[in-house]
């Protein structure tokens, strides 16, 4: 089957876009560098729009566009595209917030001297990103899934000549390399077991495997799928910073801030998400699995979402929401709720792409100034920043009608119906969580922008909203992000919006009673407002309203009372002194070992120049016998043939 | 004519170059020496492109044969042929010459002639070992070429130099007279043939196959090199010139591997297979052992050094795994490594020749003063840290699916390197390219120029290439490597 060259014009028109701005951006300029990353993106977005109505009218994809690499025993591997339901909703969200942001960074980075390397970058990230949703195959999505990585890593260190941000980089890259050392495992197993890495082939083979075991330790036999499916998972992890890998997102702000509103936020992050959404065919056969990602991913949206209490940067705030975020995506991806995942990752990519948006607008008003501290009674001189924040703000606490409303809700109620071993634990988890996002994100809003201004003078004169280019991508993102709740739960989560593309078992989610109970968006948002969840997070907001409108002095009190906890927090769980200790130090530390004593002392000392100095030694002694003496020698040659004759003697 | 004697115009057309170059090349005119240099070795590689072009892919016979009487009275033969195993080989070598040239273009001040001419004949001869199919041949070529590497190291070195090249003809000479000896006992077993074609037909029993593997072993592991051969490889690197360098990783490391497939693996099967345990085990010792060891280096030529230790013990490994992705695999882990550890040695290069420092302490923020050199420092990196969408990617990835079949185990050890490489490699990019400017040094440092940029955008144009089509380097190789692989797995005895 050939492919239509439409789909090949999604992720190739970022790409030539990326190639113009980065390796002409000198004498294309400014203006035209920004120009065709734009146009690029844009096409992309447009084309992405016609192929998600083609797809909707019932013609999904699978094909070859052409073959990467064949091996002698006939295994080939491919470049190819999957387009589906589930495909089509991702190249819809990575190309609209994609271009959202190519458009606030005219603004943005508009003095910065990197302005066309930046524009090269986002535009590189789109196609991967792309390249990594569209796959249908296993090595495609290793190649994107990498392929965003180095892109993430040359944005968070695009200030190549601060510290932080070339220390941020490498940690993030290193990090996701953990995940992808289990991903790339996970891989080989499905290669060695089904013979193919095609998603179609392999999806279709499973349940023929879900028997089948595997000795890894000793005589225990561990289920296929699930050693797949965790090694799968574990890639996840990486990407999408779940806990213990977690750690490079909150450093990955180092970045300038559209690249965390695109990369950090909204797309990269999600693909674990989406990748696991995407082999629900694996994960649905292994309830172990499943029940390792719900833990963890309820301890990421539980503990992570209390991170977010102390930061006083604006960014870490949304970076740690972000992290606590992605654990509710996971959980429901425990829960076997895929297409609540799938929703959730789809409204949060919105609001969370806007909330940082927001954040960025702020900084760039206050000359980059991210401490919330130096903030406040910002509202006035920035309305629609301050709007569209509270829009995202709204949006992310789960109040109705906002989008977060409505994927948060129904991940919830997901998570309440699952039976696996961890589930009280992440239904415990979520519901605290919805409180304590609350709380933390009217903190932010209400530091920043309301009671009065707290900033220097200087500032305070300056202040101004942002231009056109960067309120016009707010003002459009606050749109979904108002919107996409309601206008989708109904198709996406109750009805069979994802047809083939994400495989339910039956009775391993509640999806299907949730379908059946299902009345309306109406009924929903009033049963949503009589029931825990709704009101916990309005009791988040309003001790946040006291806590930072009324009794300012409040919260510090607190930090000291419960001063264990705030420490706890203050030190990230202690997380990344550990890693710095026993894995960065503890492997230099090994490696200087082994050269110092292994290669120099062993190996060179003893074995090479052992064997040289033993052989010069030797030499030396020998040397002593050429004296240069006649007599020497003569009494050599006397010796030697009295020695001789008495042997011959003596055998005789 | 000339199809039939194209292997051996791969051989001598650049050793002849070489030989004018050393009679006519005079130190007082640099330029014509160059040109004569450079045009030997463009010949060089002209010759062998139509061996590629004329290949046929779906055999796995010896191609493009040759054969002619040498030594009647032992029944010595001028055997020549390629296969989809060493075709690459010759390809890469002759071609890497041409990059070697341009990198010595103006940077090599003293006995030019006699450098570039040392670079003409040592391509030559290592044409010679890829396609020799006689023993003593593959032995004559094997031995002589160290005699040009030798003297790079040794005349054009560094401070070190006579320490290194002493240890590095040494450490070499050492195993290959065991080889040696294995190939006289083979002549006798092969009824007094040195074909190494017959030799892989002889039955031997295990006994015996494991004492002509230990031989060969010797041979080949120092030239690979495996751990614990492998500490004249980082020395060498040091005091070799640049050029020296380039060679020494992208094509001399290869002759080790090329050897266990020519020799090991259809002459020994079932030693091969008796000892593969040992050989796995060297290998991952190498992966992660010489990974960490990479990590802590301060000079980054001896980095790249053990990077390339690390990176060949995938090689060692796909080949210990008797399976058609193993093998493949590691064939092409290999043509990538020569592409990424030649560009490596450049970007070295290219730096040392303005700071005359390797130490990575003396570098920092040098992406401030020299943006295209940092942006192809960034690409080469990551091939390095097999990044996918560079030809660093596809041997690692490969070699590791195929451990996956044989043994988890295997595989996630085999693995970290995704971890270690990326490491040591990017923790150097952060030291050497990244950050403020640190010295007046690196502020006073001066952008590519255009022969610079030249050689490094073909290399970073292979890279790409291979990394996004490497179906067209695998394609040549499957019919020989099915073929080795049987041979490999039929019991001898």
């Amino acid at each position: 089957m050939s492919v239509p060259s439409l789909y090949l014009l999604v992720p190739l028109a970022p790409l030539v876009g990326a190639l113009l701005a980065g390796l002409f951006g000198k004498s294309l300029g400014k203006a035209g560098s920004h120009t065709v990353t734009i146009l690029g993106v844009a096409i992309s977005f447009v084309t992405s729009l016609w192929i998600a109505q083609d797809v909707f009218a019932g013609h999904s994809f699978n094909g070859t566009v052409y073959q990467w690499l064949t091996m002698g025993d006939s295994s080939v591997f491919v470049v190819g595209f999957l387009i589906d339901p589930l495909t089509v909703t991702m190249m819809l969200v990575v190309t609209f917030v994609s271009l959202m942001v190519h458009i606030y960074t005219i603004g943005y980075m508009h003095d910065d001297a990197g302005y066309q390397r930046f524009f090269s970058y986002i535009s590189l990230f789109t196609f991967s990103m792309l390249m990594l949703v569209m796959a249908n195959n296993f090595v495609q999505l290793f190649f994107g899934w990498e392929a965003v990585g180095l892109v993430s890593y040359l944005l968070i260190g695009f200030w190549f000549t601060r510290p932080t941000a070339i220390y941020a980089n490498l940690k993030a890259f290193l990090v996701n390399r953990v995940g992808d050392l289990g991903f790339l495992l996970g891989i080989g197993l499905i290669q060695a077991h089904f013979g193919s890495l095609d998603y179609a082939t392999v999806f279709q083979q499973a349940p023929d495997f879900a028997q089948d075991t595997l000795n890894l330790w000793g005589g225990t036999p561990l289920s296929l799928i699930t050693v797949i499916c965790v090694m799968l998972f574990i890639g996840a992890m990486g990407k999408s910073a779940q806990m213990p890998l977690h750690v490079w997102l909150p450093d990955s702000m180092e970045g300038p801030t559209p690249i965390s509103a695109l990369i950090h936020a909204a797309t990269m992050v999600t693909a674990g998400i989406f990748m696991v959404s995407r082999m629900s065919p694996l994960f649905e056969l292994s309830p172990t699995a499943r029940s390792i990602i719900l833990v963890i991913g309820a301890c990421t949206a539980l503990f992570m979402a209390f991170m977010g209490l102390i930061q006083n940067d604006i960014k870490r705030v949304v970076a740690y929401s972000t992290l606590s975020q992605l654990g509710y995506m996971t959980v429901a991806l425990g829960a076997s709720a895929y297409p609540i995942a799938i929703f959730h990752l789809g409204t949060h990519a919105f609001f969370k792409a806007l909330l940082f948006l927001g954040a960025g607008s702020v900084i760039h008003a206050m000359h980059h100034e991210q401490d919330m501290r130096k903030m406040g009674g910002l509202r006035r001189y920035m309305p629609i920043t301050y709007v569209t924040a509270l829009i995202g703000s709204l949006a992310l606490a789960g109040i109705p009608p906002f989008a977060g409303f409505f994927s948060k809700d129904a991940i919830i109620e997901a998570v309440r119906a699952s039976d696996l071993p961890g589930a009280g634990f992440a239904s415990f988890a979520v519901l605290v969580g919805v409180f304590v996002t609350a709380f933390y994100s009217f903190r932010m809003l209400f530091m920043t922008f309301h009671g009065k201004p707290r900033m220097d003078h200087h500032t305070l004169e300056h202040l101004h909203e942002s231009p056109l280019v960067i309120t016009l991508p707010l003002i459009l993102l606050a749109i979904p992000s108002v919107v996409t709740g309601w206008l989708f739960i109904g198709p996406m989560v109750m009805g069979d919006y994802f047809g083939d593309a994400i495989t339910l078992l039956p009775g391993t989610s509640a999806i299907p009673e949730m379908r059946e109970s299902w009345h309306g968006v109406g009924q929903f948002i009033s049963m949503g407002v009589q029931s825990l969840p709704f009101w916990l997070a309005i009791s988040g907001i309003a001790l946040a309203a006291l806590f930072y409108l009324k009794w300012t002095e409040i919260p510090a009190r607190i930090a000291r009372e419960a001063s264990p906890f705030y420490t706890l927090l203050d030190n990230k769980y202690y997380f990344d002194r550990f890693n710095e200790i026993f894995f960065a130090a503890g492997s230099r530390c090994l490696g200087s070992g082994l050269w110092k004593v292994g290669d120099m002392v062993m190996i060179d000392g003893w074995v090479v120049n052992g064997a040289a100095n033993l052989v010069g030694r030797f030499s030396e002694r020998l040397r002593r016998v050429q004296t240069g003496y006649i007599y020497h020698y003569a009494f050599g040659m006397i010796f030697g043939v009295f020695f001789l004759m008495s042997l011959w003697f003596i055998k005789a | 004519m000339t199809a039939n004697h194209l292997l051996s115009l791969s051989i001598w057309v650049p050793i002849l170059a070489g030989v004018l170059v050393l009679a006519l090349g005079r130190d007082s005119q640099p330029g014509g020496t160059r040109v004569l240099a450079l045009v030997g070795a463009v010949l060089g590689f002209l010759v062998t492109v139509p061996l590629y072009t004329g290949f046929v892919n779906s055999s796995p016979a010896m191609q493009f044969e040759e054969l002619a009487r040498w030594i009647p009275a032992f029944n010595i033969t001028y055997h020549l042929g390629v296969d989809g195993i060493s075709l690459w080989f010759v390809l890469l070598n002759s071609f890497m010459t041409i990059l070697v040239v341009v990198a010595g273009w103006i940077v090599i001040e003293k006995r030019q002639a006699q450098y570039m001419a040392a670079f003409l004949i040592m391509s030559g001869l290592i044409n010679g070992v890829f396609v020799s199919l006689d023993a003593i041949l593959f032995y004559v070529f094997f031995e002589a070429m160290l005699i040009p590497m030798y003297l790079i190291i040794g005349v054009w070195g560094g401070p070190r130099r006579v320490y290194a090249s002493i240890k590095f003809f040494l450490y070499t000479l050492l195993g290959s007279l065991l080889m040696l000896a294995a190939f006289i006992y083979l002549y006798f077993e092969a009824g007094g043939s040195f074909d190494i074609l017959k030799f892989q037909a002889v039955a031997l029993p295990l006994s015996v196959q494991i004492l002509i593997f230990v031989a060969f072993f010797m041979s080949f592991a120092v030239k690979v090199p495996m751990w614990p051969v492998h500490t004249w490889l980082p020395d060498a690197h040091v005091e070799a010139p640049t050029g020296g360098s380039v060679i020494l990783a992208a094509i001399t490391l290869k002759i080790g591997a090329y050897g266990f497939l020519r020799f090991n693996l259809p002459i020994t099967p079932d030693a091969s297979h008796a000892l593969s345990g040992i050989m796995i085990t060297l290998s991952l010792i190498a992966v992660v052992y010489i990974g960490l060891v990479a990590l802590v280096q301060q000079d980054m030529k001896k980095l790249v050094a053990y990077s390339s230790i690390s990176h060949m013990g995938f090689v060692t490994l796909g080949i210990f795994m008797f399976n058609p992705l193993g093998l493949e695999g590691s064939l092409l882990q290999m043509i990538s490594h020569g592409f990424v550890s030649g560009a490596m040695f450049l970007c070295i290069g290219v730096l040392y020749d303005r700071m005359h420092t390797r130490q990575i302490a003396d570098y920092g923020g040098v992406a401030n003063t020299m943006p295209k050199f940092a942006a192809f420092m960034m690409l080469f990196a990551m091939a390095n840290a097999g990044l996918p969408g560079t030809s660093g990617f596809i041997g690692e990835f490969i070699v590791t699916l195929s451990a996956v079949q044989v043994n988890f185990w295997y595989a996630a050890l085999a693995a970290t390197t995704l971890i270690l490489g990326a490491a040591y490699t990017l923790w150097m990019v952060k030291r050497v390219v990244f950050g403020e400017v640190t010295n007046a040094h690196v502020a006073a440092l001066k952008d590519i120029t255009s022969r610079e940029f030249l050689f490094l955008i073909i290399l970073a144009l292979l890279v790409l290439g291979m990394g996004l089509y490497p179906k067209l380097f695998s394609e040549p190789m499957h019919a020989s490597v099915l073929q080795l692989l049987e041979q490999a797995s039929t019991p001898k005895f």
